[in-house]
């Protein structure tokens, strides 16, 4: 592993557009000269699709399975490589309802990183599920691995609490590792003063947003096509939104922060003051609208 | 001024209990303060009349102490369920918790072991990485139809799950059942005994009484099996059968009269856990870790329990008469003719004995309810019992220990292993009778010393036979000429 090797995570809610960012970013990235692994640690493993063409990789976990253990894979079966060479691994992991997801991040973490993965390249991204639900999914964001961490979110308040969760775990190991908070992707949901909201839960959090991502549909367009923008209409202004994100985030090495997360209170008075919620009416609280509309 | 023979006695018993207090507090004056304070509790010294030993028990150990529990897998597996000898057990995880608990208890059976009886093989699903990422239902299942096809005449089988199995979240219930009705409704029981859970073994044989209630007697009553009462049934519930001590009890019931139509679990198969609920009087001996299903059968089924106690005469004959009580005047006669019958037996062994070991001072940290049942064992040879304590026991132990020790013992809850070895050094006792992990402590400090859970390699030590077995353990062990020849060099 290269001292200067750069490892960067995107974070986010459920469905916010983390892993259709994080594959035309890092193929914009690819643009600048930088070689590129991205390790997607969902178990649903489609954080490289775009980049394969391919509907899903086989992953480490079910190879590992099919082969008896992990120990027995090599890293040419897990490892493949799609635009740009841009080389995918997918953790993969147990179907919904079963076994343990957390512990399979883990394990292929540890596969990639003992089997020389991590060799000749300049960026590896890890793309990783809604909620750091447990010790699992804090997996990339543990002492030596990624540096920067990215979270996509949106002017809806959920991924706003989403956000304001995760800064919560990355301050947890930011105090015994390295890990920084690199900054907030805006993914733009048009929803009510979204720039604004967005700018300002960034400097609440004592982080900026990196960048305000539009909404257009040539993503979908492209998605359809299991393509990036990049690949599938270069020349289009996302493809250059996503050249900018893959330029400030490469520029962006070394200056993340030691996030301020906020308690839930306060992060719903920001939501006021921008109008976005409406203050409660503490009488109103756990009522039906049937009592509600007797009163 | 001329003392009398009681001044002497309470004299001595003073001396004993500062000398007792004092020592406490100086274990303690090793620990930081949080420690100190939370160890006080569950040391101290018994003063006759109170209604226990003024001792916290059943509740964490501290961190960082050495302690010499177990965990709830080990209460299920290694005691409740492990010795029933015609079902198979399977250690449902990694593959060392069945690994280093394997055949270490000596639960003596009958049986043809690999044919119809399985105690002393060991069965593991040995959980590997994969087995933790995508859950190990699939491999269970396929285990049980391994054990279907190697093993047929098993009984049944039951799951006794590792810590990893609670915290995937394997849903061993859904297989066990799916399995149990594929073979036909076979008795499999998924017991739900992860380790973390609790803080002792103690959890675990609750976890596995009730178990038993759940997945044998439920379903056994569905479907009844031929079944011939008498009225003098009896059931022999919490006797392991270590070194074979359910046998040299269970001969000493039928021989007053009775019928022992169930004993568990040692030596104890599927049909006599069903059959239990049928007897007229459930017979308890390890109160602690079968008492919840002895009270389930009370109030279920109407089946009154009676604790007995079969270390040394005097408890035994103590016992017999307890059990005749609940019978009619053939079998109190029947009681009266056992104890006549083996009081020369016990005689010459006290004479033989006793003048060897008379006023020898024991020490105990043993499970279960060794650390009160076996002192009248003792006090029979003249021995006197100055300290003692339990691994995992309740307050309801304590306080049944004050009708065992004397005024001014000293008590330790779950002792960790710095006090024991301070105490032991301090009293300098004659014996020490504790478990494996303490032997060669002791051994090496020059204290003779026999292990009371296992009664090193020796037993059985219930029963009238058990008694002259124990005398002799114990001598050996004091007496050994070893001793005298172990010169410490400074």
């Amino acid at each position: 592993m290269s001292d200067d090797l750069r490892q960067i995570a995107f974070y986010g809610k459920g469905g916010i557009g983390k892993s259709t960012t994080s594959q035309n970013t890092l193929a914009a990235l690819t643009e600048l000269g930088q070689k590129i692994l991205i390790v997607g640690c969902d178990p649903k493993a489609d954080s490289t699709r775009l980049i394969l063409h391919s509907k899903a990789q086989d992953t480490v976990l079910s190879l590992a399975a099919e082969a008896g253990s992990v120990e027995d894979l090599e890293i040419e079966d897990v490892m493949k490589v799609g635009y740009k060479d841009i080389r995918c691994v997918e953790s993969g992991g147990p179907e919904p309802g079963v076994g343990c997801a957390g512990r399979g991040v883990i394990t292929s973490i540890n596969f990639l990183e003992e089997n020389g993965a991590y060799d000749g390249v300049d960026y590896v991204s890890y793309d990783v599920l809604g909620d750091v639900v447990c010790g699992g999914f804090a997996m990339p964001i543990r002492e030596n691995k990624a540096q920067e961490i990215y979270i996509v979110m949106s002017g809806e308040m959920m991924a706003m609490y989403a956000a304001n969760n995760i800064s919560k775990g990355i301050l947890k190991y930011a105090n015994s590792g390295g890990v920084r908070l690199g900054g907030l992707v805006c993914n733009e949901r048009k929803t009510d003063k979204e720039l604004e909201l967005a700018e300002a839960l960034a400097q609440r959090l004592g982080t900026r947003l990196i960048h305000f991502v539009p909404r257009d549909n040539i993503v979908q367009h492209a998605e359809l096509r299991r393509m990036t923008v990049l690949e599938y209409a270069p020349e289009s202004d996302q493809a250059n939104q996503y050249r900018q994100l893959a330029k400030k985030i490469h520029e962006n090495g070394g200056n993340g922060t030691i996030p301020t997360p906020i308690t839930m209170d306060e992060l719903e008075d920001m939501l006021m003051e921008f109008g976005v919620m409406t203050a409660v009416d503490e009488n109103m609280v756990g009522k039906t609208s049937s009592v509600a509309a007797a009163v | 001024m001329s003392i009398t023979a009681e001044e002497t006695q309470e004299q001595i018993v003073a001396a004993t209990k500062a000398r007792n207090r004092a020592l406490i507090d100086e274990v303690l004056k090793v620990y930081p303060e949080k420690t100190a304070k939370r160890r006080a509790k569950h040391l101290n010294v018994y003063e006759e009349g109170k209604p226990d030993c003024g001792v916290k028990s059943n509740i964490k150990s501290v961190p960082g102490v050495m302690t010499i529990r177990g965990c709830a897998y080990a209460g299920s597996k290694g005691v409740v369920w492990g010795p029933i000898k015609d079902m198979i057990h399977i250690s449902h995880g990694p593959v060392g918790c069945g690994q280093y608990s394997w055949a270490s208890r000596r639960n003596y059976y009958i049986g043809t072991t690999g044919v119809d009886t399985f105690v002393t093989m060991q069965f593991t699903s040995d959980f590997q990485e994969k087995d933790i990422v995508f859950g190990g239902d699939k491999k269970l299942e396929k285990i049980m139809d391994e054990i279907e096809d190697l093993f047929p005449l098993n009984h049944g089988i039951t799951v006794q799950s590792e810590c990893p199995i609670g915290l995937i979240g394997d849903d061993i219930e859904a297989v066990s059942k799916k399995k149990s009705k594929e073979y036909g409704g076979k008795t499999i029981v998924p017991v739900r005994c992860e380790g973390f859970r609790g803080v002792s073994q103690s959890l675990g044989h609750h976890i596995a009484n009730d178990s038993i209630r759940d997945f044998v007697f439920e379903k056994a009553g569905a479907k009844p099996r031929e079944f011939t009462s008498t009225p003098y049934d009896v059931a022999i519930i919490g006797d392991y059968n270590i070194g074979g001590d359910a046998w040299s009890s269970r001969i000493l019931l039928e021989e007053m009269g009775l019928r022992v139509i169930a004993q568990w679990s040692g030596d104890g198969s599927l049909a006599e856990l069903e059959n239990t609920p049928k007897a007229k009087l459930n017979v308890l001996h390890c109160y602690r870790s079968m008492n919840y299903i002895s009270r389930y059968m009370e109030e279920k089924h109407g089946v009154p329990w009676v604790e007995y106690n079969f270390f040394g005469p005097s408890k035994i004959a103590e016992s017999l008469r307890t059990i005749a009580s609940y019978f009619d005047d053939q079998i109190k006669e029947g009681a009266e003719r056992v104890i006549e019958k083996y009081s020369r037996l016990t005689q010459q062994v006290i004479d033989r004995y006793r003048p060897r070991l008379e006023g020898r001072t024991v020490m105990l940290y043993v499970g279960g309810l060794r650390p009160r049942h076996v002192i009248g064992a003792y006090e029979d040879l003249g021995m006197n019992i100055v300290g003692t304590g339990y691994e995992f026991g309740h307050n309801d132990d304590y306080q049944r220990t004050t009708h065992y020790v004397k005024d001014g013992t000293l008590i330790y809850d779950d002792v960790t292993g710095y006090e024991f070895e301070k105490m032991v050094e301090t009293i300098q006792p004659d014996l020490v009778g504790s478990g494996i992990k303490e032997k060669y402590v002791f051994q090496k400090m020059g204290v003779p010393f026999r292990q009371m859970h296992s009664w090193d390699c020796s037993g059985p030590y219930h029963g009238y036979d058990g008694f002259a077995i124990f005398a002799r353990d114990m001598d050996m062990a004091i007496n050994n000429p070893v001793w005298s020849l172990t010169k410490s060099p400074w």
